[in-house]
């Protein structure tokens, strides 16, 4: 039985710029259900990030209902948002964002910490031996190369054992062969975890690749 | 993992800016620790000096300095004799213990001090003097042969700049008299290791001051009879009573105002190192909005940012605490040595006294600024909204 991992219906984030609003996201209604992979794509500027953000619990929405994993997070306040990203919402950023000053293995127990899991060392090795970052467990980022910090903050995102992974342009800042490596890790998490995915994307290439793809334009899903 | 590891690294980050920052605090709560460390010495060593003299009580001609110093900054002049009847008259006093009279006399040498010339002080004092001061011990050497004996007993550092033995002969200069040293103190801690000491008489002689006296120190039997006492001696004429009690709180009040001063300026300096360590968590955390709101991301509550912000800041001035208490101990010699330069009176003893419970003080005070230092820096990062923290930063 599939869960409903995201419902949106009229969803709308309107930002203010000066005298000027904005609608980054127009009147979305969207349905996700549990182990799905969605790539949401659409130019600069269609509000693909700030879907993500709204659907993450990072920002709070201007109007419509957001449903996340059953519970209506419309109205909430950041102290209740972040009990309901903690541990089941795993995040992923286009420019890695680990903590420069902790080691691959440490940016992983960071997040069980917060989460208030174990940190076991060895569980932590298990997640990172699963996107592929089994010897270099103990680097610093700086001594990792894109694609192997990007890896890490998979097994970042994993620690917490969320219900879903978010992955805002996760292959941006990656070459194409990197990407590619990325992806797969996405598509085995997909396939071997049931583990749903939503990444938003530049890259029809991974875009092609998702189970189901949505195009934004202007905050308006057009298909 | 947890909050302390990862405050450390965080700090870790910026070494420079860390240790300058812990510096700050470093050097505040040294100022601070060796000035209480200071104030404590100071009285006690005080305190010491005084009761060392071993009278409570001294009786000198009207306006007779007697302070040592006092003489030496007038050109070691100065000094009103009083008749030697007042003693004997006195001295019979059923309320009185001890007492002991006493002349005291300066003679100018030019050869002193490696030639720069300075006073060398003479004390004339009978038997009664060692029975005021049970603790004066002979490093070598004896008592005087006689009342009136041609000789010397040194004080420990008078024998030492002289470069004296028991034996050795001793030349007043001015009055060209060579006395014979039959004694050397040990050393006291107090003024009198800088005094050469005759006999009464023998100084009533050389130094044609027949029948007088400068002071004649007097212990009572009931410390709670001073008051009486003191009012009885007020109608003898030309004579004035100083109780040591008194000769301590003038001094104190003497150092008073100096020690508000230096006391300001360590508040100021504890006041500077709060704003340098404010100013150096605020910027490190704008520096980390965007991470802060990463861990937000990864589900860190604004409790454990705060906590995290709060550590840092704690452990700064933890750090700055220890390190200053270490400073402070290590400095004590070179703050003693200054202090000993610049005070009017400066008693013998150590000066700076920094006790383990100082020190304990000093840490706790530490981590409390620390807690009170970090509210702000933790609150502002605490409140920090996660998508605005990371969209910011990019």
């Amino acid at each position: 039985m599939s869960e409903l991992v995201v419902k949106a219906s009229k969803l709308t984030k309107v930002y203010k710029l000066f005298a000027e609003e904005i609608a980054a996201v127009n009147n979305v209604d969207l349905e996700i259900v549990s182990g799905e992979f969605v790539s949401i794509m659409g130019p600069s500027g269609s509000g693909k990030t700030t879907l993500l953000d709204m659907i993450g619990c990072l920002d709070a929405i201007t109007s419509g209902q957001l449903e996340i994993l059953g519970k209506d997070v419309s109205a909430m306040a950041e102290s209740r948002l972040v009990k309901v990203r903690r541990g089941k919402i795993g995040f992923i950023f286009q420019d890695f964002s680990l903590i420069p000053t902790l080691t691959a293995l440490e940016n992983v127990q960071l997040a069980s910490y917060f989460a208030g899991k174990s940190q076991k060392t060895q569980k932590m090795t298990v997640f990172l031996e699963k996107v592929g970052l089994g010897p270099r467990v103990n680097h610093l980022p700086k001594q990792l190369s894109g694609g192997e910090k990007q890896r890490v903050a998979i097994a970042r995102a994993l620690a917490t054992e969320p219900k879903f992974l978010l992955a805002d342009e996760p292959t941006g800042h990656l070459d194409t062969e990197n990407s590619q490596e990325i992806l797969n890790v996405f598509k085995q998490l997909n396939q071997e975890d049931n583990l749903t995915i939503i990444v938003t994307t530049h890259n029809q290439k991974l875009g092609s690749q998702t189970k189901r793809t949505i195009y934004l334009q202007d905050g308006k899903i057009v298909s | 993992m947890n909050v302390v590891t990862i405050a450390c690294k965080n700090l870790k980050r910026k070494k420079i800016r860390s240790t300058l920052t812990i510096g700050g605090v470093a050097i505040a709560v040294a100022v601070l620790v060796s000035l209480l460390g200071f104030d404590r010495g100071y009285q006690q060593s005080l305190t010491g000096n005084i009761d060392k003299m071993g009278y409570q009580l001294l009786v000198t001609a009207k306006g007779c300095p007697y302070e040592a110093a006092t003489m030496m900054l007038k050109g070691g002049g100065g000094l009103r004799y009083m008749e030697q009847d007042i003693y004997e008259k006195i001295q019979n006093d059923a309320r009185i213990d001890k007492i002991t009279p006493q002349l005291v006399s300066t003679a100018y040498d030019p050869d002193r001090l490696e030639g720069q010339g300075g006073f060398a002080m003479y004390m004339g004092i009978t038997d009664s003097y060692l029975e005021l001061k049970p603790w004066s011990k002979f490093k070598s050497g004896q008592w005087f042969s006689s009342e009136a004996a041609e000789e010397a007993i040194m004080g420990y550092e008078a024998a030492e700049v002289e470069q004296r033995l028991v034996g050795d002969k001793i030349f007043i200069p001015n009055i060209d008299k060579v006395l014979t040293v039959v004694g050397i103190f040990e050393r006291s801690g107090t003024q009198d290791d800088g005094i050469i000491f005759l006999p009464l008489k023998t100084t009533q002689q050389i130094f044609s001051l027949p029948n007088k006296l400068t002071g004649v120190g007097i212990k009572l039997k009931d410390i709670q009879q001073v008051g009486e006492f003191e009012e009885d001696l007020y109608e003898e004429p030309g004579i004035q009573v100083i109780s040591m009690a008194q000769v301590r709180g003038t001094i104190l009040n003497l150092i008073s105002s100096a020690k508000v001063m230096a006391n300001s300026v360590a508040v100021i300096a504890i006041f500077i190192a709060v704003i340098g360590v404010v100013n150096t968590i605020l910027m490190s955390i704008f520096e980390r909005t965007r991470e802060i709101g990463v861990m937000k991301a990864i589900g860190a509550s604004a409790a454990d940012i705060f906590k995290l912000i709060w550590t840092e800041t704690i452990l700064v001035c933890t750090a700055g605490g220890i390190l200053g208490s270490i400073f402070a101990l290590l400095g004590s010699g070179v703050v003693e040595h200054i202090i000993k330069k610049i005070l009017p009176y400066a008693p013998s003893g150590q000066l700076v006294l920094i006790r383990p419970s100082l020190l304990f003080g000093a840490f706790v005070g530490a981590i409390i600024l620390g807690i009170i230092t970090g509210i702000y820096p933790a609150w502002r990062a605490a409140s920090m909204r996660p998508v605005e923290a990371i969209r910011t930063g990019e």
